[in-house]
């Protein structure tokens, strides 16, 4: 592999999804001010008062949301971090590509530093928010640098997902209804919205084996508790997301393989 | 001089739909080479093969002597490609499309840009360079994706349907451009199902039908082929139990080569229809069997196709039809 080139071809790939988010207003204000932040607002003001401080084990129920919140813009980021891909094989400018003579990983590592680097803008951006509302995160900015960190390990993986669909998927219709049936469960089936404690046994038996509890079982303390509580938490998340990001860039890789084999 | 490519038995198979079989062909540098058949007949997928973005079942091909998969990487720097999508990313402009691949052939900034300066000219698209795609008429994409297919100054550039669903206008223009990269030395694979653009385009062609190659040659050889003009005569519902006797009369007159039944008349093959139509008539007149229709022509390439594949290409018809 000639480096330069190869940074010449990652350079100019990563270039193209900025402008692309660039020219499409809209799409670029609902990027940067995800909906999730409405979670956060408004879920954060209406259970308030509904909530049991007892039961979250936390300040308020907006503190107790903000962990989830952050978690849950990374995992749609990451869901929908194929669907640029998934257009371009469908309109051909994928193979346009592949018939350049740039390695064969540039275009997924030009998604990866975009998806990423837009990921850690709006994970800052909801933490923002949450400051706004009265949510300093406890650990203070080295705490904020770990969250930045676990949420893109998290990142990873399902942006690794959700390019494995783009490439084998028949239609875009079937990539969003897949990514419909994934992403409601991934996040009522996890402790974003409430504890594992409160929730019926099957239920917390399900968001037990969700990779997405355990990040924000990470998260949150970081947020509300302090590094005493937070550091086994941690260290038990990147124990999972390593796990889970090898899994998830195998499969990754096999259908890209495929799809361009 | 060594071919530019070299196809052996290529094979490509979905499943169980078997898109290309047992292709085998050469193209020659320095040509424009055609590959001629209907929808799904497996003219990208062999492209596709040739530019090596699709591994083939079995078979091989060379590209200037590399092996299109074992050396796809110095395949790819040699090579253009106009694909038969329009492969345009709506919010980008003409020029950054051409940046965009002139970092992905590598091409120094300072020389890119010289480069897409002379494209922008060559394609005349210099005033809109600057606007998003979106905004785009077809022709204009079209012409776009012509100069991104020449950035990197290839020496072979492949098209596909590179006129597909444009404008007379345009359509003459693209062949235009097509026949000014062959003066420069470059040797232009594309594929086409219109008939006249592969006749008065390519050098030389293959008619390509079910994924298997049925012939190969210039149009010209290819019409010398088919022996002789010709001429076409129909008759009535009525008449039609007379058509035996009338094709036993034609066969022993001079010019007349074959004689083929169609459904309402004689197919014949005749050396010239002006020699040949009277005695046609003459013997037609002698047993009382009435013509409805004769048309004649000089051998086109739509003969050419019937006469390979069995079947016409599309609905096209001839013009010359003299009513009696
Ligand atoms: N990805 C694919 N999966 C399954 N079948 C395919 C695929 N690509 C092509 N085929 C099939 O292979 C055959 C040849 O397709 P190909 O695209 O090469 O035809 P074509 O000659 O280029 O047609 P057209 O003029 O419509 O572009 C068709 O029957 C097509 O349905
Ligand atoms: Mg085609």
């Amino acid at each position: 592999m000639n480096f330069p080139h190869y940074k010449q071809e990652v350079l100019a790939l990563t270039l193209r999804w900025v402008r692309r988010l660039s020219r499409e207003k809209f799409s670029m204000l609902f990027t940067l001010v995800q909906p999730m932040l409405f979670w956060l607002i408004f879920f954060g003001s209406l259970f308030q008062r509904a909530a049991d401080i007892e039961v979250l084990q936390a300040p308020n129920y907006m503190s107790f949301l903000a962990g989830g919140v952050v978690v849950m813009t990374v995992l749609n980021n990451g869901l929908a971090g194929g669907v640029d891909l998934l257009f371009d094989k469908e309109n051909g400018f994928l193979e346009r590509m592949m018939s350049t003579p740039i390695h064969r990983t540039s275009v997924i590592l030009s998604r990866y530093l975009f998806v990423m680097a837009i990921t850690g803008m709006q994970i800052l951006v909801i933490l923002g928010i949450a400051f706004l509302f009265g949510v300093t995160p406890i650990t203070g900015l080295l705490g904020i640098g770990v969250i930045m960190i676990i949420g893109m390990l998290f990142g990873i993986g399902l942006t690794a997902i959700s390019m494995a669909m783009a490439f084998s998927v028949k239609s875009h219709g079937d990539f969003f209804s897949m990514l419909g049936f994934l992403s409601l469960p991934m996040i009522f089936l996890s402790s974003a919205l409430v504890p594992l404690s409160a929730m019926p046994g099957w239920m917390q038996a399900m968001a037990f084996l969700n990779p997405m509890t355990w990040v924000i079982d990470a998260v949150r303390p970081l947020i509300i508790t302090g590094w005493e509580a937070a550091i086994p938490q941690v260290a038990m998340a990147l124990v999972i997301l390593a796990i889970f990001d090898a899994i998830c860039l195998y499969g990754g890789a096999k259908a890209f393989q495929k799809a361009i084999g | 001089m060594n071919p530019a490519i070299e196809a052996k038995s290529l094979r490509k198979t979905y499943g169980s739909v078997t898109a290309i079989d047992d292709l085998s062909l050469t193209i020659h540098s320095g040509e424009i080479f055609g590959l001629l058949g209907p929808n799904g007949a497996g003219k990208s997928t062999t492209l596709r093969i040739l530019i090596t973005v699709l591994k083939p079942t079995s078979g091989t091909a060379t590209v200037l002597g590399h092996d299109v998969v074992e050396e796809a990487d110095t395949v790819r720097s040699l090579i253009g490609y106009v694909p038969q999508e329009r492969a345009i990313d709506r919010f980008l402009t003409g020029r950054e499309h051409l940046e965009l691949l002139g970092d992905l052939y590598h091409l120094p900034k300072a020389h890119a840009q010289e480069r897409i300066k002379e494209l922008l000219k060559l394609v005349d698209l210099e005033e809109q360079a600057d606007r998003a795609a979106k905004t785009y008429s077809g022709g204009m994409k079209r012409k776009l994706d012509i100069a991104c297919g020449l950035l990197p100054n290839p020496k072979i550039v492949f098209l596909d349907e590179p006129t597909l669903g444009l404008d007379v206008q345009s359509r003459l223009r693209i062949w235009d451009y097509i026949r000014q990269l062959r003066e420069q030395g470059i040797t232009i694979v594309m594929t086409t199902n219109y008939l006249e653009e592969a006749d008065q385009l390519c050098d030389r062609l293959a008619i390509i039908d079910g994924g298997k190659i049925k012939v190969i040659g210039s149009p010209k050889e290819l019409k010398a082929g088919l022996g002789g003009d010709r001429l076409i005569l129909t008759v009535k519902e009525s008449q039609l139990e007379k058509l035996d006797q009338l094709s036993e009369g034609v066969k022993p007159l001079p010019y007349v080569r074959d004689i083929r039944k169609i459904d309402n008349g004689l197919d014949i093959r005749v050396e010239s229809p002006e020699k040949s139509l009277p005695g046609v008539l003459e013997v037609a007149n002698r047993i009382d069997c009435q013509i409805d229709g004769i048309e004649y022509h000089r051998p086109r390439l739509d003969d050419v196709f019937v006469s390979f594949t069995g079947h016409a290409i599309k609905g096209e018809y001839p013009e010359v039809v003299v009513e009696e």
